[in-house]
């Protein structure tokens, strides 16, 4: 780049050209160019489309013939979603399901409320370590779940807490926070000091200043890190089936799922059902909450 | 209400009584905090925010990672102090060998195809029309569980047997019959299984890639651009000159945080093939060792190696930010 100078001294030329970007684009959008677009997405789609429209076909079809031959003979049934959610004599993931619900939830709700008071602290409050303490939270993001499963297990069965949603919902709590204490932090730091104290000279305590003046401004990092945590956790394996054991009454779907994949791998009636029912709740919450998702994901992993 | 609920309606107490009881402790903590004004007052409130923080992550982190790394000198059952034998397993031993060649296939191949894919993917849809809807249906699989995304891929390889009136019922098969082959097995065959695993992880990871990458195009003053036009640049020459330099420090992070992932990832292993035809991974050989063979041993030391490997790649990525930040 060896001149930089035409444009800053053209704005009219700029202003003509209604996006420099845009032009550049233009370039190289040739065929070519569109046409690996296209054969992108339709190698992400195709996929999950084949097992959704599979769900839908009867079990005989499924098992004898592509799915790609439902266009030629349709035939649509909810079968193997009656089949895959009934406990009488299916797979049972409607229990499951409630399971996950459960599981999710408090998961979500207590390392969130922890995080918040933690962060206000870290950012607001001057105490001797505060520096240290923080660095030392932000290095434990880095630690690897599967170095802290068998001794944690062992707590737990000492403490007379084994199979009990508490494990589950414990340990989710732990794993989650120090990303929510990293990301709720840089959030607040962001929001100016003179607003805090303008409230503090009105006599406002810590606790007022948080819920009046705080809390509003945190809702969107505060939605960032909930869908973030909620997809984490509704997606999680290997938490659940350490602590809640395989066909445990507290497992959730992943966990039957998972089983079912291994003990019925043929029984594709079931997993293509199973599997949208599983999908069903975080998609949605996705597509609701993108905006928050993807900003959490720029400041989170992203920064400078 | 702490024993095991078993009906729906328990279930659901269960959890209210859960969150009750947690709102109470924060209750608690607010109304200390709000007995304590003024500077001095200050330290109180602080410690008595961050007290149940500390004490979580001390119990159920700090601890169980050094009781790990201890038990990682022990045999399987826990007992005997057996030095590095364990460590010596993990290098020596045939099958582990494999699951640490695999890893490093994992590894090596996810970040960069799955940033290649999410980079080219971002700049042929960037300003183009339909340009969020395009992108949703890259990033929609962030959203699938491993679990699920496996069972979707697993789908795709679905093998019957070539012969009579049998037909294919996964679409990988299928093409290559359409093709003039003859089905293959695609789970079996050692090492090609191992990537088709891997195809699954790039699959979901790419999205976060393009994403990324996506807003750091974006971001590109457009006076750069400009100029390069003005200049006559090439459309390959603004991707090499000007587009990668701007976008550098983000592609180093979305390769570190993806090879992070990647070398955690034990869902995708376990849905697909259990580890079985030589597919395993450190993430799935830790769960396989520690709670199917109960070799504590061995679990905590292939648990203490994830944690090791992963330092270098964040090392580098602070590195990173640290001197992009400098410039």
């Amino acid at each position: 780049m060896t001149t930089v100078t035409p444009v800053t001294t053209t704005p009219a030329l700029v202003a003509d050209q209604p996006s420099a970007a845009a032009v550049a684009k233009k370039k190289l959008t040739s065929p070519w160019a569109s046409l690996a677009a296209i054969v992108i997405a339709v190698l992400w789609t195709l996929p999950t489309f084949g097992l959704l429209v599979s769900s839908f076909r009867p079990e005989r079809a499924i098992k004898t013939t592509g799915w790609w031959t439902f266009f030629t003979d349709p035939t649509v049934t909810l079968d193997n979603y009656k089949t895959v959610l009934d406990s009488e004599n299916g797979a049972g993931l409607g229990s499951f399901f409630v399971n996950s619900l459960v599981i999710t939830i408090p998961s979500v709700i207590i390392p969130m409320s922890l995080a918040c008071l933690a962060a206000y602290a870290f950012a607001w409050i001057k105490f001797p370590g505060r520096n240290v303490l923080f660095l030392a939270i932000f290095a434990l993001q880095i630690v690897p779940l599967q170095v802290t499963l068998i001794p944690l297990l062992t707590l737990y069965v000492d403490a007379g807490l084994a199979n009990t949603f508490w494990t589950i919902w414990i340990s989710h709590s732990i794993f989650g926070l120090p990303l929510a204490i990293y990301l709720l932090h840089n959030f607040m730091r962001e929001i100016p000091a003179t607003l805090l104290e303008a409230a503090r000279v009105d006599g406002a305590g810590h606790v007022s200043i948080f819920f009046r003046v705080l809390l509003p401004l945190l809702r969107p990092a505060l939605a960032a890190f909930g869908i973030f945590q909620f997809l984490w956790v509704w997606n999680d394996l290997l938490v659940a089936l350490t602590f809640a054991g395989g066909g445990g009454a507290v497992a959730p779907i992943t966990v039957a799922l998972a089983n079912l994949s291994g003990t019925r791998g043929t029984a594709w009636h079931l997993l293509s059902a199973g599997a949208f029912v599983s999908i069903l709740v975080p998609v949605t919450i996705f597509l609701l909450l993108q905006r928050y998702f993807v900003r959490g994901l720029l400041a989170g992993s992203v920064k400078g | 209400m702490f024993d095991t609920a078993e009906t729906t309606a328990e279930k659901f107490t269960q959890m209210f009584a859960a969150i009750l009881l947690f709102a109470a402790v924060v209750g608690i903590i607010l109304f200390i905090a709000g007995r304590f004004g003024g500077r001095r007052g200050d330290k109180i409130v602080a410690y008595s925010y961050l007290a149940p923080t500390l004490i979580m992550l001390l119990v159920g982190l700090v601890y169980p990672g050094m009781r790990t790394i201890y038990q990682s000198f022990f045999d399987a059952a826990g007992s005997a102090f057996i030095g590095l034998d364990n460590y010596k397993t993990i290098f020596t031993d045939t099958d582990q060998l494999t699951v640490l060649r695999n890893t490093v296939f994992w590894v090596v191949v996810t970040p960069f195809v799955a940033t290649a894919v999410g980079l080219l993917y971002a700049i042929l849809v960037d300003k183009a029309k339909m340009e969020s809807f395009a992108k949703a249906l890259i990033f929609l699989p962030m959203a699938i569980s491993f679990v699920g995304a496996s069972i979707i891929w697993k789908f795709v390889y679905e093998f019957r047997p070539d012969q009579g009136n049998v037909k294919q019922i996964g679409l990988l098969n299928q093409v290559l019959v359409w093709l003039g082959g003859s089905p293959q097995q695609w789970l079996v065959d050692s090492p090609l299984n191992t990537f088709l695993l891997i195809v699954v992880m790039i699959w979901i990871q790419a999205g976060f890639a393009m994403t990324v990458l996506s807003a750091a195009i974006k971001a590109i003053p457009d006076d750069i651009i400009e100029a390069a036009r003005l200049d006559g640049v090439t459309p390959w020459g603004m991707f090499r000159f000007v587009t990668l330099p701007a976008i550098r420090p983000a592609v180093v992070v979305v390769l570190t945080t993806i090879g992070i992932g990647t070398l955690k990832v034990f869902d995708i292993v376990r849905t697909m093939t259990g580890g079985q035809f030589n597919t395993s991974v450190i993430a799935n050989e830790f769960y396989s060792q520690s709670f199917r063979s109960d070799n504590q041993g061995l679990g905590s030391a292939l648990a203490v190696l994830l944690f090791v490997l992963v330092i270098p790649i964040v090392a580098y990525n602070i590195r990173q930010i640290r001197s992009s930040e400098a410039l």
